[in-house]
């Protein structure tokens, strides 16, 4: 399954549809990587909103794209994490560190936007 | 107990010329016949069994009046299961009238009581009215005593769910009300906790802070657990967790209040404090809150 990503200005978005699988997710990361070089973008915003389910793996493949997308000088925020989400999360010790996260998209989008400001 | 002789429901022995085979009415005959008397003499038998209840002092919470009314509901419900075996209603009979007299302070052991007191009144009735026919007497007691048995049985056990599903409602509530998530500036929530947390309320608290947290759109969180005397590591961890689970909801935590010995159990546990954003005390936590969002408290005489 193809995940959408937008463009909003410096940002990208990529909404999560519900099930990912494994390979999904490896896609996604190449994906957004190349995106963030080709457009030039400072911010990746990952809306994990209709995630029901977030496993190690998927928890894992967060966390590198954020690595990733810093190398190229870009910020990630995570937004959407549902209230049971965390909890299954944090009782699983995937506490996605180092990895910026946000309530919801405009949430996110403020942070970015503050980032930049401070960056700028 | 005395042996019953064979009954007609065992054909089997019809040839068996060792016993004696009785012919005699069939069990739901008996039943009827059993049901008709109690209805028969429904006044009398009543009102007996009300005395037996003042004598032996149950249901002292509720007045003649009230106590006759319920009786005589209870009857026609006990003569009417015995009838149509219809159990789950009496059941559910049972638990609408515990839903009435829990509340006046009416005991498990007073509603077994009178159901017992009831189930001997209709059965020394029984013995009375069969007391020549000896054979008729056991064959009657025969159809009685499992239909009245289970009668006693279903409204037990109905007085007792209907008790148990009360606790659970006032237990439900009080938790709530101890952990009350307080929204005190735009972004910014309070959660004072006081007494004593065990697991189940740790993470009862944890899942109400997070909701709270998507409702209100939460940024940051002060977690003020002066009240807390101790706190296990159990507990610990799960404070810990709270903070992380937050922050994946993009809220930021404050912990005041830490007692010493809290403190001791979380360096105990080795959290890393650089997670663990604490303040001495609940007015410190809500100024580095304001800060962090933002806002600057001034009193009126520095602005003008």
């Amino acid at each position: 399954m193809e995940v959408p990503i937008l463009k909003q200005g410096e940002v990208l978005i990529a909404t999560f549809q519900a099930a990912l699988s494994d390979a999904d997710l490896e896609h996604l990361r190449r994906g957004l990587v190349q995106q963030v070089v080709k457009l030039r973008s400072r911010g990746v915003i990952v809306d994990v909103t209709a995630m029901d389910v977030m496993d190690s793996f998927a928890s894992r493949t967060l966390r590198e794209i954020a690595h990733m997308i810093r190398l190229r000088g870009a910020e990630t925020v995570i937004v959407g994490i549902q209230p049971e989400v965390a909890f299954a999360m944090v009782q699983l010790g995937l506490t996605l560190e180092g990895v910026a996260t946000a309530l919801d998209l405009e949430e996110g989008l403020a942070y970015l936007i503050q980032k930049f400001k401070n960056i700028d | 107990m005395a042996k019953r002789e064979v009954s007609s429901k065992d054909s089997g022995t019809r040839d068996n010329p060792r016993v004696e085979l009785v012919r005699s009415e069939a069990p739901s005959e008996l039943l009827r016949e059993l049901v008709a008397h109690l209805r028969q003499n429904r006044t009398q038998l009543r009102e007996e069994w009300v005395v037996r209840i003042s004598e032996t002092r149950l249901l002292t919470a509720m007045t003649k009046e009230e106590i006759f009314a319920e009786a005589t509901s209870v009857y026609d419900s006990y003569v009417e299961a015995l009838e149509t075996e219809a159990f789950e209603a009496l059941q559910a009979y049972a638990r609408n009238l515990s839903e009435r007299i829990i509340p006046r302070g009416v005991e498990t052991h007073e509603v077994v009581g009178i159901v017992l007191l009831l189930r001997d009144v209709l059965a020394r009735s029984l013995f009375a009215k069969y007391q020549t026919d000896f054979k008729k007497l056991n064959r009657i007691l025969d159809a009685y005593e499992p239909a009245a048995n289970r009668i006693a049985n279903t409204v037990a056990v109905g007085f007792v769910q209907e008790r148990e599903r009360v606790i659970r409602q006032q237990q439900e509530a009080i938790r709530e009300l101890s952990t009350p998530v307080l929204q005190v500036r735009e972004r910014l929530l309070i959660l004072p906790i006081i007494g004593v947390i065990d697991p189940q309320r740790a993470r009862q608290l944890t899942e109400q802070l997070l909701r709270g947290i998507r409702t209100n759109r939460a940024k940051v969180v002060v977690i003020d657990i002066t009240g807390v005397a101790a706190m296990d590591v159990t507990v610990a961890n799960h404070l810990v967790q709270t903070v992380e689970a937050s922050r994946l909801l993009g809220a930021t935590v404050i912990v005041t209040g830490l007692s010493p010995e809290i403190a001791q159990t979380l360096v105990t546990i080795g959290v890393d404090l650089g997670k663990m954003n604490t303040v001495g005390d609940l007015q410190g936590g809500i100024e580095q809150a304001e800060r962090l969002l933002g806002y600057k408290v001034v009193t009126l005489a520095e602005t003008r």
